[in-house]
């Protein structure tokens, strides 16, 4: 009988110990949620309205070109963003893991960007871009008269410099999460590499990145919410202009909670948000939990 | 020894009291009023409500849509200011619907608020009755400001008359090598010009009949298409450097002699002064073109929670009082660029351009209100994002019609 409660209390206590954060996401992530849906499907506007109006809201987001926009420019800015970043970053990882001197230094160097804030990284980089007083106005000074770089007053061309910024910003953290990975892999492997006569760059992209799959996926989960949370960059560099050209949908959301008094539009194009990540995360995780089972059942 | 010694202590205490006492009712007032010219014009109404026995605790908080975000956020969360600053639009019908401020009538009623606000005004602050704000001052968003030095250098010789005029005055200016028109790219800013060129160009008629009536026949017609093929035309004037400039920096072109002209709020004023620049002699303002052309209403107001604190009460009222009195509107106007709200003031100390707005307003039918008197914050908004994408983009105006149409419908 002592036996038994002693068992069922040790079952109980890590579920106790949990308890509190199950109760917070319970409330604080789900319920929000829950809360979101319900005003996105009511005409509230300052403060919310306990009436239903169906899917209103979502057929006025829809005929948003504001919203349409920032949908388009958040896909441009995260395949390039997410690309970027992974590019670059391996390539720092790879030069930093060729046993250079000084590679406390230069990690430190690569990494620093990370530690400042969007907004600060939005700003000095708005200052870099200005046609009139930056990089165009620097290289005409040195001669080049006609020298044209003024993206970011550019209706097509305003999301690049954003992208610029950010992949300058974080491509620090992918190098650190990679190198970690890089230094992982067993000294033999290079070894049997050389004995078989296979040119580096070939034994990176066929051998180190495949063991490399869990640090890669690592910095693309990260760069991913980046991307979803993008905002203050935005409203450093841009304000989401010249125009509406490099709207964002956290930007649209936030400017219709608070500026434009609309909080069910505004819980509308929150919803919608979050649906756009299920859709793009749920199959990934399926094909993991396959692979997953998979690799169990051997 | 220690019957003196409690004696001097129970002295010093009831004189405490009495002094805690006699400091009179404590106001906390939100406002965003955080720049130079700003601060100085909200110190005058702080050193008048502390003569009239007040307590002034100042709470400034940088940026309009912060400040309001603010107010809203306190006042929901049961810790409301004594009194938060809004515009006089309808920014604050919703927090009125909700029950949440409370009313100044015994302030209106007394001095008789009816008899001088103008119209427009009434309409947002006068809510089935009852009086929700104060009045601060009252802004022309659409002057049009040109700079003297400017203006000899491309050889014109008298300040523009109307549109045409207006137009061929830019030709001249980028003819001359200089900026036509300074304007800095935010949307608030695209609103601005849009509301120039509507209220001059299509009327008070056309005016009322978009932004009050929101009449689709109208929004869909030949006139209204003129009027945002102009609104368009100007925007050829803009130099490359416009995308997200602040509004004083192109000020600063007017200032310097670099740009012709900028159709920008009284709140200008402000930059000239500050850099000791005389209306008439450095630079000229328009309100509009024509004797009667529409004379655009927006302003400040402060709204007073709800609170059932007598003491808070107290001084809501007395602050709804000391801040309409026609000698604090003239010293707050003149630090702010603003007119006063009345216009039985002594205008002798305002300056030329303040001067001019204070003769038209008189004329209560050139009175108009802003977009944001008849507009709530969300479809002001979406104009004001079909209007920037209009400027920044080669937009169909006949798509722009619709779109605008489409916006203003519910």
């Amino acid at each position: 009988m002592r036996a038994k409660l002693r068992l069922l209390r040790r079952k109980f206590v890590p579920y106790a110990a949990l308890a509190p954060m199950a109760l917070i996401v319970l409330v604080g992530y789900l319920g929000t949620v829950l809360w979101s849906l319900k005003v996105s499907l009511s005409s509230s506007r300052t403060f919310p309205a306990h009436d239903f109006v169906g899917l209103t809201q979502y057929a006025r987001l829809f005929g948003n070109e504001r919203w349409l926009q920032s949908l388009e420019n958040l896909a441009l800015y995260g395949i390039l963003f997410i690309a970027a970043c992974l590019v670059i970053g391996f390539l720092l990882a790879v030069f930093i893991d060729q046993k250079v001197s000084g590679e406390g230094v230069l990690r430190t160097v690569f990494l620093y960007p990370y530690a400042m804030s969007f907004v600060a990284t939005g700003l000095v980089w708005q200052w870099l871009l200005n046609p009139g007083n930056g990089i165009q106005q620097a290289v005409r000074l040195w001669g080049y008269a006609d020298f044209q770089f003024d993206w970011i007053v550019d209706q097509d061309k305003a999301m690049y410099t954003i992208v610029i910024a950010t992949v300058w910003q974080a491509s620090g953290l992918v190098m650190a999460i990679l190198l970690a990975g890089l230094r992982g892999i067993d000294e033999e492997i290079w070894k049997a590499a050389r004995i078989d006569g296979i040119p580096t760059w070939r034994v990176y992209l066929s051998i180190v990145l495949p063991m490399l799959g869990p640090s890669v996926g690592t910095a693309f989960v990260l760069l991913f919410t980046a991307v979803v949370k993008l905002f203050d960059a935005v409203v450093a560099m841009t304000q989401g202009g010249p125009g509406i050209a490099s709207e964002v949908p956290a930007k649209f959301i936030m400017d219709h909670l608070f500026g434009r008094a609309n909080i069910a539009l505004a819980s509308a194009g929150s919803i919608m948000l979050l649906l756009t990540v299920i859709v793009l995360v749920a199959p990934l995780m399926y094909a993991r939990s396959r692979v997953g089972s998979r690799k169990g059942s051997k | 020894m220690f019957k003196a010694r409690r004696i001097i202590m129970a002295a010093l205490a009831s004189g405490y009291c009495l002094a805690a006492q006699a400091a009179g009712p404590r106001a906390e007032v939100v406002h965003w009023w955080t720049s130079g010219g700003e601060s100085a014009a909200v110190r005058k109404l702080s050193e008048a409500y502390t003569a009239a026995g007040g307590v002034w605790v100042d709470t400034a908080i940088a940026g309009s849509e912060q400040a309001r975000s603010v107010a809203i956020n306190r006042i929901v969360g049961g810790n409301p200011p004594t009194a938060a600053q809004f515009n006089t639009t309808k920014q604050f019908l919703d927090i009125i619907e909700q029950g949440l401020l409370n009313n100044v009538d015994a302030v209106a009623l007394k001095e008789g608020w009816d008899k001088f606000l103008p119209e427009t005004i009434l309409n947002v602050i006068r809510i089935k009755g009852h009086y929700y704000a104060a009045p601060v001052n009252i802004h022309m968003p659409t002057w049009i400001w040109y700079s003297r030095a400017a203006f000899k250098k491309a050889g014109i010789a008298n300040e523009p008359k109307s549109m045409d005029e207006l137009f061929a005055a830019l030709d001249k200016l980028r003819a001359a090598g200089l900026i036509p028109l300074a304007h800095g790219g935010q949307s608030w800013q695209e609103n601005i010009v849009f509301t120039a060129v509507l209220a001059n160009q299509g009327g008070k008629d056309l005016y009322l009949k978009i932004l009050r009536d929101r009449d689709p026949a109208a929004i869909n017609s030949e006139a209204f298409k003129k009027v945002l093929l102009s609104f368009k035309r100007l925007q050829s004037y803009v130099d490359p450097g416009a995308p997200g400039r602040n509004w004083n920096d192109a000020t600063a072109l007017l200032i310097t002699g670099k740009a012709g002209v900028q159709i920008m709020g009284d709140w200008a004023k402000g930059e000239f002064s500050q850099a000791r620049q005389v209306p008439g002699k450095d630079f000229g303002c328009i309100a509009g073109f024509g004797a009667n052309s529409p004379y655009i209403i927006q302003g400040d107001a402060f709204v007073f929670p709800k609170t059932n604190n007598a003491e808070a009460i107290k001084a809501q009222l007395l602050l709804a009082s000391v801040i309409t009195q026609p000698a604090i509107q003239v010293e707050f106007s003149n630090r702010k660029g603003s007119i006063p709200i009345r216009t039985d003031v002594d205008s002798g100390k305002m300056d030329l351009c303040a001067q001019e707005g204070l003769k038209i307003m008189k004329d209560k039918s050139r009175q108009i209100g802003n977009g944001e008197t008849f507009l709530n914050p969300d479809q002001n908004g979406s104009l004001a994002d079909i209007l920037t994408a209009y400027w920044n983009r080669n937009v169909a105006v006949e798509k722009v019609q619709k779109d605008i149409a489409a916006a203003l419908r519910n």
